[in-house]
């Protein structure tokens, strides 16, 4: 089944009676060349662009429950490429021109929508910071501008610029940046990689590793043993967990991040504001829900849902930039286990156990790295070399001292 | 949470900054010939459980001592706390 507008049209004229399951429901099979372990966005792009790109079909992801009932379902949407560093920018802007074109190459609305991203600064120390980034994301070509106060005011006429700690004199802007539809994503890739033959088990949570003479050579499931050429976990705020089963501990933490959705309100919010001061950042959903979150509850957890301190410093952060805020009614908050790192960087890399490959570390910033995430983790499958964006990915980074660290924290995941 | 200080009594966890795995007291020996690959297992690798996790709280807002925080990280019930240099005395002793 493909969608197009007629299609579109055809069934609201019929009473949508022609709408079909989008995916298969199959049993495992005894075997595969490639099992992936998590049904989350990266598993299911993964499993996309394996088939797709480089022709691997014989593939299965594992999913303990529904795909999507991880943080690709619990995440505030945004995409952007406005990072610093070497390592990470390229990947980023990688990923944001996948963005661009996931809705073509997918058949599949994920409502990609480039409202753009603004990052907040309140000095002239901030403003130089940022000029920096700006300068560093052009090099990659992922475009920025440097907006003054008065922009910011046409924009954004809501914001409180006279706020007496962090009065805010601009930000940066990246204008192709913006959101799209979390669950969207993980159902567009879902689809495209059933229709390239993959199978998509859901209700399959793997219990262990089978390995022979320092080789993973398949997984003990729920539903049973099934053997693998090669075997890719992506499991996200889990990876501690499914990593321990094969005896390997990680550079990893796994934390909570909340995030808050208003009621339904008229078009406010022009694309994403980032108050970084202030630990808040917000947009506003297609359906008219604020979409807000602030700063990790800064402890590990592995509860998916966090504390009222965060919920109160959020609102506090909220009230502070955008005072009209205080006129909405919270609909709901929620929380998603996210896997922080030391450094505040991915790993998409090989482990020491052969056809073992790992793909985490995503921190509260991994829903914009989807494609790309699932395009290198593909190429390193496929043909065990990292893709070319990925190469600064590895686990050894850490021990040659050769970190990525955005904010320059150090080893403190609640930090980054 | 309330962590349930050996002093103070029940305090509010918001009182205290949280540092992580109670691991980081058990510093290597750095004359030792492995000192490298131990100081670097030491600063980035963590066990990260799902259940019961020994944990260092720093009471800043408080009396600024160092607690080793037993918590679920899965139910995020606190299981109890120790001043953390009572903890390191009693592994040095050992
Ligand atoms: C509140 C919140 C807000 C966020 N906001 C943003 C944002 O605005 N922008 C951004 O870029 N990122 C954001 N993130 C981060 C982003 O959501 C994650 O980094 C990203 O979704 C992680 O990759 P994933 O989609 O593959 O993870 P997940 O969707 O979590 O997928 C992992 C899957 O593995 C499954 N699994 C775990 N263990 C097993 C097992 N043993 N067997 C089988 N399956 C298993 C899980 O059930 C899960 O479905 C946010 C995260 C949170 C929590």
């Amino acid at each position: 089944m493909t969608f197009s507008g007629f299609k579109v049209i055809k069934e609201a004229l019929t009473g949508h009676k022609g709408w079909g399951p989008l995916w298969r429901t199959p049993e495992p099979k005894a075997q595969y060349d490639v099992v992936i372990v998590g049904g989350g966005g990266h598993g299911l792009a993964t499993a996309y662009y394996l088939a797709k790109v480089y022709g691997v079909t014989n593939v299965a992801v594992l999913e303990k429950g529904w795909i999507g009932s991880g943080n690709v379902g619990r995440n505030t949407t945004i995409i952007r490429s406005n990072y610093l560093l070497p390592g990470n920018q390229p990947f980023y802007e990688f990923s944001m021109k996948l963005w661009e074109n996931l809705e073509q190459d997918t058949n599949f609305n994920s409502m990609v929508s480039q409202r753009g991203i603004i990052n907040l600064f309140h000095s002239d120390g901030q403003r130089d910071a940022y000029r920096r980034r700006g300068n560093a994301m052009m090099l990659s070509g992922a475009g920025a501008r440097l907006l003054s106060q008065a922009d910011l005011r046409e924009r954004a006429p809501f914001l409180n610029f006279d706020n007496a700690r962090f009065p805010i004199k601009g930000g940066l802007m990246q204008e192709r940046a913006g959101t799209a539809r979390h669950d969207g994503v993980a159902w567009g890739y879902a689809r495209g990689a059933d229709m390239r033959g993959v199978d998509i088990i859901q209700n399959c949570e793997v219990t262990g590793f089978r390995m022979d003479a320092g080789r993973v050579t398949g997984v003990e499931t729920t539903r049973g043993v099934i053997g693998a050429g090669k075997v890719g976990v992506a499991v996200a705020g889990n990876s501690g967990r499914v990593m321990a089963m094969a005896g390997r501990r990680l550079p990893i933490e796994s934390q909570v991040l909340q995030a808050f959705v208003s009621e339904g309100l008229k078009p406010v919010i022009p694309g994403v504001i980032t108050f970084g001061a202030g630990h808040f950042y917000i947009s506003q959903s297609d359906k008219g829900g604020l979409v807000f979150g602030g700063d990790l509850d800064g402890y590990n957890s592995y509860a998916q849902r966090g504390g009222l301190p965060v919920v109160e410093d959020v609102l506090e952060g909220g009230m502070a930039l955008m005072p009209m805020l205080g006129r909405a009614r919270l609909l709901r908050n929620w929380g998603g286990i996210v896997d922080m790192s030391m450094d505040g960087s991915p790993i998409i890399d090989r482990t020491d156990i052969g056809d073992l490959y790992f793909n985490g570390a995503w921190n509260y910033g991994g829903f914009k790295a989807t494609p790309a995430s699932g395009y290198a983790f593909a190429h390193l499958l496929a043909r065990d070399e990292p893709h070319e964006t990925a190469r600064a990915f590895r686990f050894d980074r850490f021990a040659r001292g050769y970190v990525i660290d955005e904010k320059g924290v150090g080893a403190q995941p609640n930090l980054h | 949470m309330l962590i349930p200080h050996p002093l103070l009594g029940p305090r509010n966890a918001q009182e205290f900054t949280y540092l992580g795995d109670a691991q980081l007291l058990r510093r290597p020996d750095p004359q030792a010939p492995d000192a490298e690959a131990a100081f670097c297992d030491y600063v980035f690798q963590r066990s990260n459980p799902a259940g019961v996790h020994q944990e260092l709280w720093f009471h800043e807002q408080g009396d600024r001592s160092w607690l080793v925080v037993t918590r679920n990280t899965v139910t995020h019930e606190i299981l109890g706390a120790e001043l953390a240099c009572d903890v390191a005395k009693r592994e040095g002793a050992q």
